[in-house]
């Protein structure tokens, strides 16, 4: 079943895609890999370029996965600037943008996905902006600077932390949320309001239940978003956070079951045995939770790729994970972990008035999910509980003077 | 530069030659060093780059920050000389250094 003089063919050449190649290496996979990216850079990490790149505190070096020659020194056939235009399952090949054809016994989609457009009028003047690559990133950071108005549309955690980092360079920034709360659909109402409280301390003007109806520009470049109450806020450019969608047309247009993500089994094989999906563009199961679920962070994408190079190379598979995420804004670190789903009580440990405190979402005695502001104790140990599915005693829980290594029942 | 050995926990050693600037943990992960995961790649927001520290290199390497203590203090396998790999940051002074690797990083 498992060969390791395989061809490889890796489709997306982001944190998930470029792991996936590093790791196979690493586990002795000895046959040809082909890493295929459709940006100009090798593999980088994504999360800086909302925070610590977009404020200066991170090079372009810094945020590769692994330096450039690593890859011919790996015998890794990185091929940037392309994309998967067709996949061929019956042949085993993949038709790409350059023209040439690709053959594979074994594919890897990593393809990841694209940050959502609003459809109104306007969003195609310069300076409406999304953020997604280095290069997004590059046109964010030449916008923003002492003076700049930035008008953050979405609430989510990219726009927070464009709003964060926008501050921090000098920018004035109103975030336009469509919502009556931020991170209405990731987060509970206590950190909504702690987020919304520390931003305005900052100088971050919201305006909350607001919908953009279109953009405003002179010589093709955006002075302003309208609002459906008829204002016009003035901007010299504007970010778009408001989701983003899997990049799976490629996967659906082949047949592969497809359920908004290629669907996916616990070594992150689609229903065709020779292909996997991982990272953002896979629709993954979730044992924990006991259901199926996309999820667009780091951990996830490594854990995947992890699974994938580990079935691929006929290894154990890896043990189960908690998910989890990060969101850096001014001096808060907020750590994510595990999902609220059939949660029955939200349960607060300590001041958020003091800018450091927990909220545990519960199920009966378990603990299905960590919000952690400036707290990694209640981040490290709740994120082992979700994983243990371990009980816990609400009390000692709720009491922040008891450690969080006595919190279990 | 400075010259980082990196010794897995079934003994294997790699030894890397690392820039100035670069943290102990992007010195292994650049270099596809097994066993430094670095999920959240440098924020001190996963404890995955967890090593050991050698006595001799327990002043060079700096002190830990508050923060990076308390990630630690929940980490798999801790002892006195754990150091989050992320949080070192390397200069001349550190050539020679010696880290051990723990058995998982999870």
């Amino acid at each position: 079943m498992c060969d390791l003089g395989a061809n490889i063919v890796i489709l997306g050449a982001g944190h998930a895609g470029g792991t996936a190649a590093a790791l196979l290496r690493q586990y002795g996979h000895t046959g040809p890999i082909t890493l295929v990216g459709d940006e100009p850079l090798a593999p980088y990490q994504r999360p800086p370029l909302s925070k610590a790149w977009l404020k200066g505190e991170a090079d372009a070096d810094s945020l590769a996965l692994k330096p450039l020659e690593f890859y011919p020194e790996h015998q890794i056939d990185f091929r940037p600037n392309t994309r998967a235009v067709k996949l061929r399952r019956s042949d085993k090949l993949v038709e790409l943008s350059d023209g040439t054809t690709l053959s594979y016994d074994i594919l890897i989609l990593a393809t990841g996905a694209r940050a959502i457009k609003l459809p109104v009028p306007g969003a195609d003047l310069a300076g409406v902006l999304e953020l997604r690559t280095a290069a997004d990133a590059e046109a964010l950071k030449a916008a923003v600077g002492p003076g700049k108005r930035l008008a953050v549309v979405g609430g989510g955690y990219i726009g927070l932390e464009v709003a964060a980092s926008g501050r921090a360079l000098g920018a004035e920034v109103v975030v336009i949320e469509r919502e009556p709360r931020l991170l209405a659909r990731v987060a509970c109402e206590a950190l909504s309001d702690f987020f919304q409280g520390v931003h305005q301390a900052h100088g971050v003007v919201f305006e909350m239940g607001a919908s953009v109806t279109g953009f405003v520009g002179e010589n093709g470049h955006v002075t302003g978003v309208t609002l459906a109450d008829g204002r016009t806020l003035p901007c010299d450019a504007a970010v778009i956070g408001v989701g983003a969608t899997p990049n799976d047309e490629l996967a659906a247009e082949a047949g592969l079951e497809t359920a908004r993500g290629v669907v996916v089994n616990l070594e992150a094989r689609s229903s065709d045995p020779a292909i996997f999906a991982i990272g953002d563009v896979a629709h993954r199961p979730m044992p924990l939770y006991d259901r199926m679920f996309r999820m667009e962070s780091v951990p996830n994408a490594l854990e995947q790729a992890k699974q994938a190079a580990s079935a691929v190379t006929g290894r154990p598979p890896p043990a189960g994970e908690a998910p989890w995420q990060w969101s850096d804004q001014y001096d808060l670190k907020l750590q994510i972990a595990g999902y609220p789903f059939d949660a029955d009580e939200v349960l607060l440990r300590g001041d958020p008035a003091s800018g450091k405190f927990a909220v545990f979402h519960l199920k009966g005695d378990q603990i299905q999910s960590v919000e952690a502001i400036n707290s990694p104790p209640e981040f490290m140990m709740g994120k082992q509980l979700i994983l243990n599915r371990k009980a816990v005693s609400k009390a000692k829980l709720a009491d922040p003077s008891v450690s969080m290594k006595e919190v279990v029942a | 530069m400075a010259k980082i050995t990196y010794i897995e926990h079934d003994g294997t050693e790699h030894v890397v030659d690392v820039k100035t600037g670069l943290t102990v943990m992007e010195g292994a992960v650049k270099n596809n060093v097994p066993g430094i995961d670095a999920d959240c790649g440098g924020a001190c927001a996963c404890a995955t780059c967890h090593v050991y520290v050698d006595e001799a290199w327990k002043d060079k390497t700096g002190e830990s920050s508050a923060m990076e203590e308390s990630m630690l203090d929940f980490a798999e396998n801790v002892e006195p000389s754990s150091r989050l790999s992320c949080q070192i940051k390397v200069s001349d002074a550190l050539d020679g250094l010696v880290v051990r690797l723990p058995e998982s990083q999870h």
